[in-house]
């Protein structure tokens, strides 16, 4: 299938080497040396190729044979890549396991998909012999798993007339399902996958804008800084802060159709922790089991540094895929900042000029167009389609300003900013209200009012201004203590600590509270303002704030989200309408109280 | 080819050697090198051209005379030969004897760089260690397999506080069954002695494996020991299925004597002169921990990083804590004030902690009261601040309680004797002590069941 040519290796430091292959292009593929190993050209430099190796360069010698493969990297899609776990170059990990033991060798030839397995094909009704076939029309379904069918497109790159489609029947990825005639009059055939180029976006129609919000079932996300279906948001925190377990809460819990999970450059516990997880988790939208709609993408922080800079690119290829097939896909990329670290490292041994902390001129563009990939798009079959994309940023000392926090913040709409000082406190997620933003609130706010509240917005803006008043407050509180506040100013420090520890404060490890539907995301968030609208009535009539914020039933409403799971919306809106008496109970004392002593 | 002494080096400088005209020198491999005065250095390949080999020597290239240096490649990697004969003893950072007594030999060489674990192959770490220590056990749980610093600063007591772990280490209700890799780099020779004498007295020196370089040991050799230490290990763990706690001390060491070579090298600098490799190439070494599946074994880390100038930001604690499952920060305020072991909870993390505690693990209650500890500190930290602007007298009673919960929450449950082996249920039922000063509608943390079993209300704690 591809022209191979030789050279030879005349340098080898760490995983950069130079070789002499005449020939050799910008992005191909080689083989090196006796061990096999695979690598990627990424520049010319006089009659030599510089390459970067995917895999260890120990033992490799000048002089050994390189071959060059004719193509990019390349990553097969397929049925058979969900609930799998890859490599950062798509190889699969659990058939590596089962080979090669428990450690990863090097130079292994193996398929990314499983060659051996049938799948069910069902042709799309309509498709004749002699039809004109667009390119990525629907060539028919594979039911992949329970949940998800797997949608066969004709390669964005082939179109023509329809010689003829197999019919419904078992299949391996290898068997032709369909032939094409282009309008050259060559003929190609079709498997249930076809390959496609990692750094190459896949086209699709045309773009739309994000419609709907995604829902995540963490209320400082949804309900504070919404992220769009097709949206770029970005999750930067220093270490500890929290990054990937908001990243696993979204994988978990979002109301996506396919979930790509790309641990770059992370530790290997938090993949095995997703392997080991999910499976036994249900999808709180279809019921059914989570990790029918997952795939994992792994180039643990151990693994070759360059791998990481391939493995943004297979996730997001792959991620694009499925969103040609019609799927709403949100892609996880923990951490960015491994990925920037890797591209840097790769530019310092190319003798790059350095700009910012060792970083290339080139970081922000390159950065700019991984996140451009994301969108909501009319697929090139006409139908619609989005990839969400979040990147953990993992800032050196927790600093936002340096390159690579900086860069993104440029670029994505939603900004979850996670502080070292909630985190410290253990108000998790440690979503910072103040630094966080999103573009989209008003979107998002069509989607509340028509879905759940038209008070939505309404509430969430009252509940950020509490907290802004709040650290106003608690600044002059700072200067000359607690004495210098009215009682109308010290409800709205109890009504601010109201909102953290009964709206914001979600805990992933609570088993009532790990997801909150959007219903009860609303339920609380008005509970809460209700609480603190008629409290604020009772202290304009005398009533002192000391007893109210001890009332015991304050005690219940912070306790209300793990009380009641989001399937139990009404218990708890029959608790809210207890705390609406014991409230009014009181305003009648009061109010009496103050017609006494007129 | 290992036959053959080549007297062709070119230049020396930082501890690297260059070598001219040898060709086909693998990438990695071990060099020996034979000085003008017949000592011999050891060496490894970093860099490897046509006509030019650039060589890491970890003694160091101090005092070589480049026309009488005679250069042999012994066309093979760095090795640590494995036998259980590797327990007992002490070898230095390249995995030669420093006991006196014969290398081993009748066991199998094993490369020491070690190859990426596949995620696939390895086992969710969730058995809980009971390490006697109630800020650990409590608060920051250490499980088998997990990679855990003891993030510190000069003057604090890290290897008394390591030495306890190490002393006290195992799971509920067992003996301790732990095998010791114990991997000093840089370290004074009074620490090392510490340590030798804290392992000889309570009589497991018999399951230590010490690597050890002194603090006047040449620097490049640091390069190497983590990684022969973590090759034997490995062995240990998932050949002989023993249970391996590993030590290293210093790991700030072994990030300087990074810098130095990489610094010598000419690689591009990324923060405070270390190299942007720096996260991987620590990495590569705390990744090696972990369980595997279908392996009785475990390696778990409690690596020691002392914080340049007490800084937590500095890049080597930083990166470490974006590497490890959390860490251990310990504080020199509390130091002062003679609290031991002066573990600061609010920046100590243990991310493993969710699933190794808890009704099946330690105790039911277990991780809701360690949240509602962390969140009352919280508040209480804020009561501290607040205090020292306006004095503790102007307080409200609210915070007023605070206050005290502070300060015997520092005093009892934070400090504890070097002696003290609290158990996890002592550990909790200290906690409820302490959180039974509060009326049960401030404990929002807890479940009301909790409380019912629990909490003590009305009982003032002695
Ligand atoms: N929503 C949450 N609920 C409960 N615990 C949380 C939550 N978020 C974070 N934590 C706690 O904080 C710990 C650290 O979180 P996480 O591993 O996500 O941090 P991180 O920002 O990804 O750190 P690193 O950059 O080092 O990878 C978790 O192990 C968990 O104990
Ligand atoms: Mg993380």
């Amino acid at each position: 299938m591809t022209e191979s040519r030789s050279g030879y290796i005349r340098e080898i430091n760490g995983p950069i080497l130079r070789i002499h292959l005449p020939g050799g292009r910008n992005g191909e593929q080689v083989r090196i040396g006796s061990l096999d190993i695979v690598g990627e050209i990424i520049a010319l430099e006089g009659g030599d190729a510089i390459v970067q190796a995917y895999e260890s360069t120990d033992g490799l010698r000048p002089g050994e044979a390189v071959h060059g493969l004719g193509h990019p990297l390349t990553v097969e899609l397929g049925p058979g890549l969900l609930q799998g776990i890859f490599d950062g170059v798509q190889r699969p990990l659990q058939e590596i396991a089962s080979i090669a033991g428990d450690n990863i060798p090097r130079g292994l030839r193996i398929h990314s998909l499983d060659r051996e397995r049938a799948w069910a094909f069902v042709p799309a009704d309509g498709l004749e012999p002699g039809k004109h076939i667009a390119a990525g029309a629907r060539l028919g379904t594979v039911q992949e798993t329970e949940t998800i069918e797997h949608r066969i497109l004709v390669p964005p790159t082939i179109s023509g007339e329809l010689i003829d489609l197999a019919p419904a029947g078992d299949y391996t990825l290898d068997s032709t399902i369909a032939r094409v005639r282009d309008a050259q009059g060559s003929v190609h055939k079709m498997t249930l996958y076809h390959r496609w180029p990692v750094r190459q976006a896949r086209p699709y129609g045309r773009r739309d804008h994000g419609v709907e919000p995604l829902i995540t079932g963490q209320r400082i996300l949804d309900t504070f800084f919404p992220l769009l279906k097709g949206g770029k948001g970005a999750v930067p925190g220093p270490f500890g802060a929290g990054k990937t377990m908001v990243q696993q809460q979204v994988a978990r819990w979002s109301n996506a159709d396919i979930v790509i999970y790309v641990g770059c450059g992370e530790r290997g516990n938090e993949l095995v922790d997703v392997l080991e997880s999910f499976p036994q988790l249900q999808d709180p939208h279809t019921g059914r089991g989570m990790m029918e709609r997952t795939l994992l993408i792994a180039n643990t922080s151990n693994m070759p540094v360059v791998a990481r800079e391939a493995s943004i690119y297979v996730g997001m290829t792959i991620a694009e895929y499925f969103r040609d097939q019609g799927y709403d896909v949100v892609m996880l990329a923990d951490s960015t900042s491994r990925w920037a670290e890797a591209l840097r490292e790769v530019a310092g041994r190319l003798g790059h000029m350095p700009v910012e902390e060792g970083y290339p001129a080139y970081l922000g563009s390159r950065l700019a167009a991984v996140y451009e990939r994301a969108g909501r798009v009319q697929t090139l079959e006409g139908e619609r389609g989005s990839v969400t994309l979040i990147g953990a940023v993992s800032p050196p000392g927790g600093d936002f300003s340096e390159p690579v926090t900086s860069h993104t913040k440029e670029i994505i709409q939603t900004f979850w900013a996670l502080s070292k000082e909630l985190a410290d406190a253990r108000h998790y997620p440690s979503v910072d209200w103040v630094d966080s933003f999103s573009q989209d609130v008003g979107i998002a706010a069509g989607w509340w009012a028509k879905e759940i509240s038209g008070a939505w917005n309404g509430r969430r803006a009252q509940a950020l201004s509490l907290l802004a008043r709040d650290a106003e407050l608690s600044r002059i509180v700072n200067l000359v203590g607690p004495e210098a506040l009215s009682s109308a100013q010290r409800w709205e420090l109890e009504g601010a600590a109201l909102v953290k520890e009964a709206v914001l404060q979600q805990s992933a490890l609570d088993e009532a509270d790990t997801y909150c539907s959007p219903h009860k995301q609303f339920q609380l968030l008005e509970l809460v303002m209700q609480v603190f609208d008629q409290g604020k009535e009772l202290i304009a009539l005398g009533a002192p704030v000391q007893e109210l914020a001890e009332h015991p039933i304050l005690a219940r409403v912070r306790r209300a989200k793990s009380t009641w799971r989001s399937d139990e919306g009404e218990q708890l809106a029959a608790f809210a309408s207890e705390v609406y008496k014991a409230f009014s109970a009181l305003r009648s004392e009061y109010a009496s109280g103050q017609e006494a002593l007129s | 080819m290992s036959e053959v002494e080549y007297r062709r080096a070119k230049a020396a400088q930082g501890g690297l050697l260059i070598v001219e005209g040898v060709e086909g020198i693998a990438f990695g491999d071990r060099v020996r090198i034979r000085d003008h005065r017949g000592r011999k250095r050891n060496g490894q390949v970093i860099r490897a051209a046509e006509q030019e080999t650039l060589i890491q020597v970890f003694e160091g290239t101090d005092d070589i005379d480049m026309d009488n240096t005679w250069v042999r490649f012994l066309d093979q990697p760095l090795t640590l030969t494995v036998s259980p004969g590797l327990l007992g003893r002490v070898f230095n950072g390249i995995g030669d004897p420093r006991d006196g007594r014969p290398p081993i030999v009748d066991g199998e060489a094993r490369g020491i760089s070690g190859s990426a674990i596949n995620p696939a192959a390895r086992n969710y770490p969730r058995e809980f260690i009971q390490t006697g220590i109630s800020t650990i056990d409590g608060l920051n749980s250490l499980v088998r397999g997990q990679k855990l610093p003891i993030f510190s600063a000069s003057g604090l007591p890290h290897n008394r506080l390591a030495a306890q772990i190490v002393r006290q280490a195992r799971l509920p209700g067992e003996a301790t069954n732990f095998a010791i890799v114990f991997a000093a780099m840089g370290v004074s020779y009074s620490d090392a002695r510490f340590f030798r004498e804290s392992f000889s007295d309570s009589g497991v020196l018999g399951n230590v494996v010490m690597f050890i370089n002194h603090a006047d040991d040449p620097p490049v050799e640091r390069l190497a020991l983590p990684r022969v230490a973590l090759t034997a290990a490995e062995y240990l763990a998932f050949d002989l299925d023993r249970h391996v706690l590993v030590v290293m001390t210093d790991m700030t060491h072994y990030a300087e004597a990074l810098r130095e070579v990489a610094t010598a090298k000419g690689d591009v600098p990324a923060r405070k002169g270390y190299p942007g490799y720096l996260y991987s190439d620590l990495a590569e070494i705390y990744e090696r921990s972990g369980r595997i599946r279908d392996r009785h074994g475990s390696v778990t880390m409690v690596p020691v990083v002392s914080m340049p100038s007490d800084d937590i930001t500095h890049p080597i604690p930083d990166l470490t804590g974006y590497i490890t499952e959390g860490q251990i920060v310990l504080s020199r305020e509390l130091n002062n004030q003679g609290v031991y072991p002066p573990v600061d909870i609010a920046p100590s993390l243990s991310r493993l902690m969710k699933d190794g505690i808890g009704k099946d693990d330690t105790r039911d209650d277990h991780p809701r009261v360690a949240n509602q500890l962390y969140a009352l500190y919280a508040k209480a930290q804020e009561a501290r601040n607040l205090a020292s602007i306006i004095g503790a007298e102007e307080l409200s009673a609210r915070d007023q309680r605070y206050l005290e919960f502070a300060r015997d929450f520092d005093q009892r449950f934070v400090g504890q004797g070097e002696d003290e082996n609290r158990s996890i249920i002592e550990t909790l039922n200290l906690a409820w002590e302490l959180l039974s000063r509060f009326p049960r509608d401030a404990l929002t943390r807890v479940s009301e069941t909790d409380l019912a079993h629990y909490h003590r209300a009305g009982e003032t704690p002695a």
